[in-house]
């Protein structure tokens, strides 16, 4: 790997020299999964939910053209006007188009991670356009001119005092001030003025419904359906997986969406669209951007039934001590480390080996994607289509002849146990990573091997 | 029935106490045990690392080693784990088959198999458990904290036979410790942390030993607890089942 390409461990090493912020950052994470499973606890039915979430998204994905059709009709049916993009870059193009045709410089946006997945922020920027996050939290990393570095919880790396430093100097409040009531009563004012200036609103989409050609769009903050209401033009972007069959479906996502997310019961609003308002214009995105790819790597295609809660970050005990920068992915966390090899797959070679394999994703996942195992077959792909590590390849090719061939494997452990010596707990060497932190393993005076051929024999 | 005991290379070479007890264990409760002198490594190291593509010669040895025993026995839940799932041999396909089904990790082979509801054992201190993540979510030896289902615990089930024995709450009960196998190394810093952090939870409860089914992760933490010149040690579950 060259020294400019990011890796995980490496920044991940970084974000670790300061172990306060790390305890901090793991503590606040723990205790939302905490939040989480007192609320799941409190659902008897709540592992039946997950499986019919699952089993309906795996429907939904085994027919995506029939549905995705459907949808469309439907939608058009509507009053929508309906665009589709291959990639990124078709998607920016999309949305730049319809703030040209309108003759608009300034758009203000909400709950979209899929254009942070995009880089829209930035391509907009290129053509002159301004655009506001109107989510407190996407606020904040976009006045820092940061990521988010969590799906839900955006500025979740960010210390409340951190935070009113950046309003001090982007928003006038006094310095020092951090209290947080003060500081979203500010950024609701400033926004309320963003609201009623700005004339399109694009969003994000949570669920979109087949037979209906509704969507919708969950948050918190309220602020998706003020700018969606005031804008003369809505553009709402989605990934073409986030399609459920019927409407009815949706109680079962809504149930587990918050609950898994934040331990809410339900998100403080759930927006349903259907068509614009009279002289509004409404435009949804379907977006693919490696979609279609995913789901033809049949041991990676259920990584779609994703519905973005973040459970499996907060869960997570390697993203809660590395952070969301860590994965330099506009993803972070497990879900996004089994989403961007697919995108590129050098570029994020390092993310399936930042994780233990613990499982514990897997289990809080409302949609239940075998997140972990998909870690383990990423690591296969990623080596066999030559991106891993090169120097590690050659330490375990070694190690593999050794531990294959019994012959080897004895004499060298007579040899002052040298079997072992690529075994990383096993050099005492100050340049070995094991031992930075820990002492190695005292070599006991015989092996069990050979105390079993003197006691057994 | 007789048993092929499998101790996993790291054990045989740094934890032979592990090994000896899991054997003598195992002869106290009446089973023929035998222990094939040929054995090497399940191949774990390298397929996590990507490497399943070469485990083909470890896999043969294994099949070997082990397809005549009735069931194999390793005190090692992600040994055990990675066998189960990724053994694979074309020449012997039945033969790696039979191994995949009946191979066991300790606690469950007690439990599951044995169906042990007393052990003579007696070891009068304060424990600590550690959930080791392919024991406990990869070979469900324990119910897992995420999971909306009824509570049970092999490992704990074991324990609570022994006399004396004090065990300890913990903040975190099934948290990884950081170990993960090559991760252990490629990732250094987070694995400390997670390690550190670990060992803490067991230490602010008052924990004069840390125990678990698998010795890599106890490895790991000793080396934390070493470090940090504590006095608090680790042991395999089977010295502690085995002691008295
Ligand atoms: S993978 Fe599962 S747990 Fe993670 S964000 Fe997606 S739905 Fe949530």
């Amino acid at each position: 790997m060259n020294s400019e390409q990011k890796e995980h461990a490496g920044l991940a090493e970084t974000f670790n020299k300061d172990e306060d912020r790390v305890n901090w950052h793991d503590e606040t994470l723990w205790w939302i999964r905490q939040k989480r499973d007192k609320s799941a606890h409190n659902i008897p039915e709540w592992e039946t939910l997950r499986n019919t979430a699952s089993a309906i998204k795996n429907h939904v994905l085994s027919n995506l053209h029939n549905y995705l059709v459907e949808f469309e009709a439907n939608a058009k049916a509507n009053g929508i006007i309906v665009h589709w993009a291959a990639n990124a870059q078709e998607h920016n193009q999309i949305v730049h188009g319809i703030l040209k045709e309108h003759g608009i410089t300034q758009m203000v946006k909400s709950k979209s991670m899929l254009t942070e997945e995009c880089h829209l922020n930035e391509y907009l920027a290129q053509q002159g356009v301004d655009v506001i996050d109107s989510d407190l939290g996407e606020r904040i990393v976009q006045l820092a001119k940061e990521p988010p570095s969590h799906i839900v919880l955006p500025c979740i790396h960010k210390k409340k005092e951190e935070i009113g430093e950046i309003f001090h100097e982007n928003l006038g409040t006094p310095a020092g001030v951090s209290d947080p009531q003060v500081l979203t009563e500010t950024a609701r004012q400033h926004l309320r003025e963003t609201f009623l200036t700005r004339k399109v609103a694009l969003t994000g989409v949570n669920f979109a419904i087949a037979e209906t050609g509704d969507f919708v769009v969950c948050t918190n903050e309220g602020n998706a359906d003020m700018g969606a209401h005031l804008s003369d033009v809505h553009i709402a972007c989605m990934g073409i997986e986030k399609l459920i069959p019927k409407r009815r479906h949706l109680a079962i996502f809504l149930r587990l969406l918050t609950r898994s997310a934040t331990g809410q019961p339900i998100t403080t609003y759930s927006s349903h669209f259907r068509k614009p308002r009279p002289g509004q214009q409404m435009h949804l995105v379907l977006v693919d951007n490696g979609r279609s790819t995913q789901l033809g790597r049949p041991d990676f295609r259920n990584s779609l039934k994703c519905i973005r809660c973040g459970a499996c970050m907060n869960t997570c005990p390697v993203y809660r001590r590395s952070g969301g920068h860590s994965y330099h992915s506009a993803i972070a966390g497990p879900i996004g480390s089994i989403l961007a090899p697919n995108l590129d797959m050098r570029q994020y070679a390092d993310l399936p080996f930042a994780s233990t394999l613990c499982g514990s994703c897997s289990n809080v996942c409302p949609v239940k994607i075998d997140i972990h195992d998909q870690l383990y077959k990423w690591r296969q792909v990623i080596v066999k289509e030559g991106y891993g590590n090169k120097a590690k390849g050659v330490g375990l090719k070694v190690m593999n002849w050794t531990l294959s061939s019994p012959g080897a494997y004895h004499t060298a452990g007579k040899l002052g146990r040298a079997v072992m010596r690529i075994a990383p707990f096993a050099v005492n060497n100050p340049l070995n990573p094991w031992y930075k932190h820990r002492e190695m393993p005292q070599a006991p005076k015989e092996s069990f091997g050979e105390w079993y051929k003197k006691n057994r024999k | 029935m007789t048993v092929g005991l499998f101790i996993p290379c790291y054990v045989d070479q740094f934890y032979p106490n592990a090994g000896i007890a899991t054997l003598q264990l195992l002869e106290k409760l009446g089973v023929n045990v035998v222990y094939p002198e040929n054995q090497t490594c399940c191949g774990q190291p390298m397929a996590n690392s990507g490497y399943e593509h070469l485990t083909g010669k470890c896999d043969e040895l294994f099949v070997d080693n082990f397809s005549s025993f009735d069931y194999i026995v390793a005190p090692s839940g992600s040994c055990t784990l990675h066998v189960k799932e990724h053994l694979h041999a074309h020449q012997y396909p039945e033969k790696a088959k039979h191994i995949r089904s009946h191979i066991y990790e300790l606690v469950e082979f007690l439990t599951d198999v044995l169906k042990v509801d007393k052990l003579p054992a007696r070891f009068p201190h304060k424990v600590g458990v550690h959930q080791s993540c392919h024991g406990q979510r990869g070979l469900k030896l324990s119910q897992m904290t995420e999971l909306v289902e009824p509570f049970f615990s092999k490992p704990l089930q074991l324990l609570n036979m022994v006399e004396g024995i004090e065990l300890v709450p913990l903040d975190r009960t099934d948290e990884c410790c950081g170990f993960g196998g090559t991760f252990c190394v490629a990732e250094e810093a987070v694995s400390v942390k997670m390690g550190k952090d670990r060992v803490a939870d067991h230490i602010r409860h008052g924990a004069e030993y840390i125990t678990g089914a698998d010795m890599s992760c106890l490895m790991h933490m000793e080396g934390i607890l070493r470090r940090e010149k504590s006095n608090v040690k680790v042991l395999h579950i089977a010295e502690i089942l085995n002691a008295g």
